[in-house]
């Protein structure tokens, strides 16, 4: 619970006073994508707002982005929908976009035609070739702004980009452990002379970075960890002692930033152990890698422990503050996780494409698999998830672009849980129409099923993502209303207040179907209008919840992890119907190729998230006792105590 | 001699993976939201030019692409691979639909005066139309030399050494600068173009013509009667024994007997 309290408190909340004015979202998401091109929020030197020289020795105006997003996710538990968010993003610049398109169809040849995955699956290697080549291609260096050697991307190519390298599961894990986390660090924290010395070599792929947290006894809970740094007398120079397991790249990188305890004293005298970040050299001295682990799936990542006995670090390499190493480990978790979105999507639209041409051509029962209707059922389905999942990957990307620091943690996190769900059940259900096919080694599809379920299970496991989104988007809401909530909770001293509300809850004032007056349809098509109706209608029902929830558990609320899964839930399709909705709208008023299809995909998708949300409402209202919530957990205590499965054998007598 | 000024024709094709379909009406293939890449001859053309700058063997690569707006993105490729600057020479809709290399050839032959160059290198045939024509008729208009079918090009003091693949063989042959050279299969093989690459080429100058500005008249000389499909091909039949096999080819008259 010590940790899920952290997160609460640490939950990357940089909601600033300097809230932008949302009308002029369109205008800014033409400006802009010139400058400041790298997803990471830039630091505050690189700003100028006055003309500056640009490499064709022309001025231009640089345009300096707001500071940070009025919290769209963390505001839908308070009930606010902002409305703007239903305009779905786009890079305007058609020059810019051009460029993009060229740099997919480039790598795409390389990942299609070039590229031997199956060897690398095989082999559980990458070998120096491909490395190299992907160094050639720039891949390395994909955030890494231009001024470094990088390709300075922003947010939204980078994950465009990403639908292409997933192709490949051990490439796309081997590029994420590099630059979404392994040197994540110093463009987020690092400073000037950091990025200077370290930047260049690692956006080349001359030098390969690993981020190291996890430990033996410390996963999920990060700030548990035993790794020490302790300072050198005269404070030059940490000594760093521990064990890390499971880092990707462990065994190839050169670069790595390390978490570890340093014993401070804080102000008030206490001396306390704080995670600090470290930036360590392999050629340091004492660093040592185990050998490859043997994996399940994106086999050809490297993953091993990496130990460090007594390796000095010198005291310029501590990333940001020395005891501030935890908000940074977040911070960079959190920055890198909407990507997963089009990554998912990017294997998924593969898989699908080539199972369709199976269910095409194969004939059973004297007709095409692609006849029967529970094949169609299937093909549906899977079309509805995947466009969910790349139209909230491009809406978190187009949002994350448009800010300075965007406050887009929870958005981020929801993209993660909902997309590697999404990728896991619909490979699986791509296996399924493939048959036998689908389960033979000589064919691809199994190892798109291996390479998908590590999705589920790092950069934060699904549940403590789950967590995360509801007990900040409750921070969220608590704040706002304590008062109310701390009355509701103290009813003998506010008889009336409590007695209004029930009042109002049995008068039928809080009805089912809540009145709809934020107009959320006068944003998009008109024909997306039943659509906006079901968004508005669950949004304000959410609310409503997110209120009871608060009265009904106050602070304790930490402890009832099954409620806040459902609020957790619910968010999400919240959130994937708003960009559902704003993008199929957008590509219908544009008049996009099988815009209707869209249309058609954003009316089952609300249709699905609708059904999921009701289902969730009904069990959140009933409680525990009602909703089989208690009957779960006494059945589970059962089984512990017994140590498994405790039900009889059918077979059992016992007379 | 000095380091050589080179011209690489750059077509925009449907890309080689694509399944072409035809049309309803016969006037033509699918084009709109088609899958297009440069003719794969001309990537060969394009990596033997980037390879003789590389050799300081050339100064300046320019390449060209007569055909509609999106001929800007071939370009840029072609310039992310190494070219210099571009030159597109822009021809839409219906013009482009009866763009044969006739017209193309005057265009390349002009440009290649007016740009000085002392070599033109060109795929030797694209692969959607499969004409074979344009290098050989730009040679003529130019009346410079040609070496079709390049698989093999050295450059020897004011004149080319190529190999070329002819029927039945390899043929030797020597011509003078400035010549025409045209790439065949086994030239070499292009390199991709990197992401840095692609955004540095952003930045490299394309100039927009249009065909009158050389002064040629892209007027149709010929007119496409039908655009079909190529047969179906029919299904096979199994049979028992080689007798069986040799009596059926027989008496379909396909061996004498
Ligand atoms: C292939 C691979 C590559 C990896 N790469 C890296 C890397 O590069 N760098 C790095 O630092 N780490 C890396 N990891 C580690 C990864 O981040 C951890 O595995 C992950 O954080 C989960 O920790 P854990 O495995 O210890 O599981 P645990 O934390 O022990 O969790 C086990 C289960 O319990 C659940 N659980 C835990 N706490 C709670 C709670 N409070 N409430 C409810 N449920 C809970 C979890 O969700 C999970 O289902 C990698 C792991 C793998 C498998």
């Amino acid at each position: 619970m010590k940790m899920l309290r952290q997160f609460i408190s640490l939950g990357t909340c940089n909601v600033s006073a300097t809230g932008i004015r949302h009308g002029i979202r369109k205008e800014l998401l033409i400006i802009t994508h010139q400058r400041n091109v790298s997803g990471v929020p830039a630091s505050a030197d690189r700003l100028e707002d006055k003309p500056a020289h640009t490499q064709h020795g022309k001025f231009e105006i640089l345009q300096q982005k707001p500071v940070t997003n009025k919290p769209f996710a963390k505001d839908l538990f308070l009930g606010k929908f902002d409305k703007t968010v239903l305009v779905y993003p786009e890079i305007s610049d058609r020059g810019e976009l051009a460029e993009l398109n060229q740099m997919v169809q480039h790598i795409e040849r390389y990942f299609t035609e070039s590229l031997d995955s199956k060897s690398i699956d095989i082999n559980a290697e990458i070998s120096e070739d491909v490395m190299n080549h992907l160094g050639e291609l720039g891949l390395f260096g994909q955030q890494i702004p231009q001024e470094y050697g990088g390709l300075g991307l922003n947010a939204t190519k980078y994950a465009r980009l990403a639908e292409i390298t997933a192709l490949d599961g051990s490439i796309a894990v081997t590029l994420a452990a590099h630059q979404a986390i392994g040197l994540k660090g110093i463009l987020i924290a690092g400073n000037e002379a950091q990025k200077q010395k370290y930047l260049p070599k690692l956006a080349t792929g001359e030098h390969i970075a690993a981020f190291c947290l996890t430990e033996p006894s410390s996963g999920s809970d990060a700030a548990s960890i035993q790794t020490r740094a302790v300072p050198s007398e005269d404070g030059k120079t940490f000594h760093l002692t521990g064990g890390k397991i499971w880092i990707s790249n462990g065994g190839i990188a050169d670069i790595f930033t390390v978490f570890a305890k340093v014993n401070i004293t804080a102000e008030n005298g206490e001396k306390q152990d704080k995670v600090t970040a470290f930036i360590v050299e392999r050629n340091f001295g004492g660093v040592t890698s185990g050998k490859p682990e043997d994996k399940l799936g994106i086999r050809g990542s490297n993953t091993c422990e990496v130990h460090f006995d007594n390796t000095p670090v010198p005291a310029e390499n501590v990333l940001g503050e020395v005891g501030g190493g935890f908000k940074i480990a977040m911070n960079i978790l959190n920055s890198g996780r909407f990507s997963m979105g089009s990554s998912g999507a990017g294997i998924l639209k593969k898989l699908i494409g080539l199972t369709t041409e199976h269910a095409i051509s194969r004939m059973q029962f004297g007709s095409k698999l692609c006849e029967f209707k529970l094949i169609k059922e299937k093909f549906a389905k899977m079309a509805v998830t995947t466009y969910a999942m790349e139209s909230m990957a491009y809406l978190t990307a187009g949002i994350i672009d448009m800010y300075e620091k965007p406050d887009l943690s929870v958005e981020a996190a929801m993209v993660k849980i909902f997309s590697s769900e999404g990728c896991w059940m619909c490979v699986n259900e791509c296996l399924q129409v493939l048959g036998g096919q689908g389960f033979m080694k000589s064919n691809p599809y199994e190892r798109y099923l291996r390479d998908a379920r590590i999705l589920m299970i790092f950069e934060g496991t699904n549940e403590i993502l789950r967590l995360y989104v509801s007990l900040t988007g409750l921070k969220h809401a608590g704040q706002e209303l304590k008062e109310l909530v701390g009355k509701l909770r103290d009813p003998l001293n506010n008889p009336r207040l409590v007695f209004l509300q029930l009042w109002n809850r049995l008068s039928g004032k809080v009805r089912e179907k809540p009145k709809l007056t934020l107009r959320l349809n006068e944003e998009v098509h008109p024909s997306l209008k039943n659509q906006t109706d079901i968004l508005e209608e669950c949004t304000l029902q959410f609310q409503r919840m997110v209120e009871i929830i608060l009265q009904r558990h106050g602070n304790k609320v930490v402890q009832e992890q099954l409620e806040l899964k459902r609020l957790s839930d619910i968010c999400i399709d919240l959130y994937a119907m708003t960009a559902c909705i704003g993008r199929a709208s957008r590509a219908y008023c544009l008049g996009l190729r099988n815009a209707d299809h869209e249309l058609l995909l954003t009316k089952a998708f609300c249709h699905e998230a609708n059904a999921r949300i009701q289902q969730n409402m009904t069990a959140l209202r009933e409680g525990k006792t009602k909703n089989n919530d208690d009957t779960y957990m006494a059945i589970a205590e059962t089984m512990f105590q017994n140590k498994g499965y405790a039900a009889e054998h059918p077979l059992t007598v016992n007379w | 001699m000095s380091a050589l000024r080179v011209l690489v024709g750059c077509k925009r094709v449907i890309d080689y993976a694509v399944r072409v379909r035809v049309k309803p009406d016969k006037t033509g293939v699918f084009t709109d939201g088609v899958k297009h890449s440069m003719n794969p001859f001309d990537e060969i053309a394009m990596e033997e030019a980037i390879r003789m700058k590389e050799k300081k063997l050339a100064s300046e690569i320019i390449v060209v692409s007569c055909g509609p707006i999106q001929c800007q993105e071939t370009l840029r490729t072609a310039l992310a691979m190494g070219g210099d600057r571009a030159i597109h020479v822009q021809v839409d809709g219906k013009e482009y639909e009866g763009l044969q290399p006739f017209h193309v050839s005057k265009i390349l032959a002009k440009i290649a005066q007016e740009e000085k160059v002392d070599l033109l290198i060109l795929g030797k045939q694209a692969i959607d139309d499969d004409c074979n024509q344009t290098g050989q008729m730009t040679a003529a208009i130019l009346d410079w030399p040609q070496a079709t079918f390049a698989s093999k090009v050295e450059i020897d003091n004011g004149s080319l050494k190529v190999l070329r693949e002819i029927d039945g063989g390899l043929e030797n042959i020597k011509v003078k600068l400035p010549a025409v050279v045209t790439t065949d299969l086994r030239l070499n093989e292009p390199r991709y173009a990197t992401l840095p690459n692609i955004m540095k080429a952003k930045k490299k100058p394309l100039t927009t013509k249009k065909p009158s500005d050389y002064a040629v008249d892209i007027s149709p000389r010929q007119e496409v009667l039908s655009v079909e499909d190529p047969p179906v091909r029919e299904a096979g039949q199994k049979v028992e024994s080689v007798e069986q096999l040799v009596q059926k080819l027989r008496d379909a008259g396909l061996i004498v007997s």
